[in-house]
């Protein structure tokens, strides 16, 4: 097979266009989720779309719609827990990914079982995505970075100290409340890309990548972004010439991103 | 307007336990307070509860003339806290980066560091000698450097009310000494209101204008001299040890 030909076919380009806008996303929301321990809220929000997927299924509507407010929801549910129930972060994410994998289940169950376009969105199919849903990844795309922009330093100082930045005049209840529904929707735009079950290191992988090797804090969000982006492209590629799942092999190479960027880390210190 | 700070009938509580007491005081223009108390007297608590971090039980603050839930002039208030202890050492931010945080309180949406605010930031590490430390990450340095960042931090907006909470605690003798130098400059060139919380009641006398002692309820609040004379204070501290804390102002 020639190279180049692979890049001519329409699914293959579908699939490169969205990858890469939701690998920006994760990776620029992953690195302040991370440094502020809140590595597991994206597999949290994973499972509570697992419900909202399945409820879209359920109703014959198409699931990315169920599926966004639902995981919004949920999130703003975990962020109250923490903050007025005083409960630990793990723990909030636990307790409400667990209902919303009971949920997916029950409606999964009512619906006479599982079927193909469930596990579809448990596993992702990155090459099967439509014209329409890469446009939808490209505007949600566009949407969150903007935020992002707009309201990085009040992210950057949030996720610094966020008692300083609460007498830096910066609004960190209104700051935490957006930067949950933004995860929200990059993890409900992730699905079709790697799955439920692998969003969380579309989300972490590329943020510990660059905290091995970044001078800087824009610098790590650069680091993060261009090996996040390499890792889509790489992964697309090898798993279309060695015909395997396209989600696991992005894991993987950002798997191997990781342990470069360890590796040279440990030279550079020596 | 002379008072900065005006705390009437101050009251908080953990659960159902005391920590603050009925605190009343007022802080003017030009004042350098030294804060002092035991561990868990309440002192950085105050502090806490005076900018917002913490709801109080009961009681009024006014800051800068405002009631404290309706301030909004952060650009006013410098604060450096107690907890640099807790920053992250992997925390991937240069020492300018995070000098630039403290110029966000004078910022509006969107809030942007712009060529002009690199300079100032600038300015505020050749100030305090750490010029070269500006492309560092902030987790590489030691902790009195961390101290010195912080700092300039607080200070990058001019303010006219510095809060700090221990902020000495990771500085050799020498630093120590210009630290306070710095802020004897601040307080005298530039009428910069100061309140500082520490344990060493000896050094901060040579420069603090008053001295506050807490223990959940203010014991004492007046000038070094008026410390000296106190019967209350020789009670509480011993007059030995009141002595020696009085003679090291000398």
């Amino acid at each position: 097979m020639n190279f180049i030909t692979i890049f001519q076919y329409g699914f293959i380009q579908r699939a490169i266009i969205t990858g890469i806008f939701v690998a920006l996303l994760c990776s620029t929301l992953g690195l302040f989720l991370v440094l502020r321990r809140l590595s597991l809220i994206g597999d949290g929000l994973a499972h509570i779309s697992f419900g909202g997927v399945a409820l879209g299924l359920f109703l014959g509507v198409f699931p990315i719609y169920t599926a966004i407010p639902i995981v919004i929801i949920g999130a703003l549910i975990i962020l109250a827990l923490m903050d007025k129930i005083k409960i630990y972060g793990d723990a909030a994410i636990g307790v409400i990914s667990s209902v919303g994998i009971a949920g997916g289940v029950i409606l999964a169950g009512i619906s006479n079982g599982f079927n193909v376009d469930l596990l579809s969105y448990l596993f992702g199919n990155i090459l099967a995505i439509s014209t329409g849903e890469m446009y939808l990844s490209i505007v949600l795309s566009v949407v969150v970075l903007l935020a992002i922009s707009f309201f990085y330093y009040d992210l950057f100082s949030i996720t610094f100290n966020e008692e300083y930045a609460r007498v830096a005049g910066v609004r960190v209840k209104v700051i935490n409340v957006m930067l949950v529904v933004l995860t929200a929707i990059t993890v409900v735009l992730s699905i079709r890309v790697v799955g439920i079950m692998l969003i969380s290191a579309f989300i972490i992988l590329p943020s510990v990548t660059a905290l091995q090797i970044a001078k800087g804090f824009k610098s790590a969000i650069i680091v993060s972004t261009i090996t996040s982006v390499i890792a889509v492209i790489l992964g697309i590629i090898v798993s279309f010439i060695l015909n395997i799942p396209t989600g696991a092999m992005i894991v993987v190479v950002n798997f191997i991103f990781l342990l470069f960027a360890i590796g040279y880390k440990k030279i550079a210190s020596r | 307007m002379d008072d900065i700070i005006k705390v009437s009938g101050l009251s908080f509580k953990y659960d159902s336990i005391d920590v603050l007491k009925n605190i009343s005081f007022n802080l003017k223009v030009g004042d350098y307070v030294g804060l002092v108390g035991y561990n868990g007297s309440g002192k950085s608590t105050l502090i806490k509860v005076i900018l917002g971090l913490l709801k109080p039980y009961s009681g009024n603050i006014i800051l800068f003339g405002k009631p404290q839930e309706k301030f909004n002039l952060w650009n006013k208030i410098g604060y450096m806290p107690q907890n640099i202890s807790l920053l992250n050492p992997v925390f991937p931010a240069t020492v300018e980066e995070v000098i630039s945080l403290g110029l966000l309180s004078a910022k509006k949406f969107p809030k942007i560091i712009t060529n002009a605010d690199k300079k100032i930031i600038d300015g505020a590490l050749d100030y305090l000698g750490i010029a070269d430390l500006k492309k560092q990450l902030i987790g590489n340095l030691s902790g009195g450097q961390q101290q010195k960042i912080f700092l300039a931090r607080a200070l990058i907006t001019k303010p006219e009310l510095l809060i700090l909470d221990e902020p000495s605690n990771a500085l050799d003798s020498t630093s120590r000494e210009q630290f306070y130098m710095i802020l004897d400059e601040l307080n005298k060139k530039n009428k910069t209101s100061i309140i500082l919380i520490t344990h060493d009641v000896g050094q901060i006398g040579k420069y603090a204008s008053k001295l506050m002692y807490l223990e959940q309820s203010i014991l004492f609040y007046g000038s070094f001299l008026d410390f000296c004379n106190s019967d209350k204070m020789s009670k509480l501290f011993g007059t030995d040890s009141q002595h020696i804390i009085c003679h090291q102002h000398d």
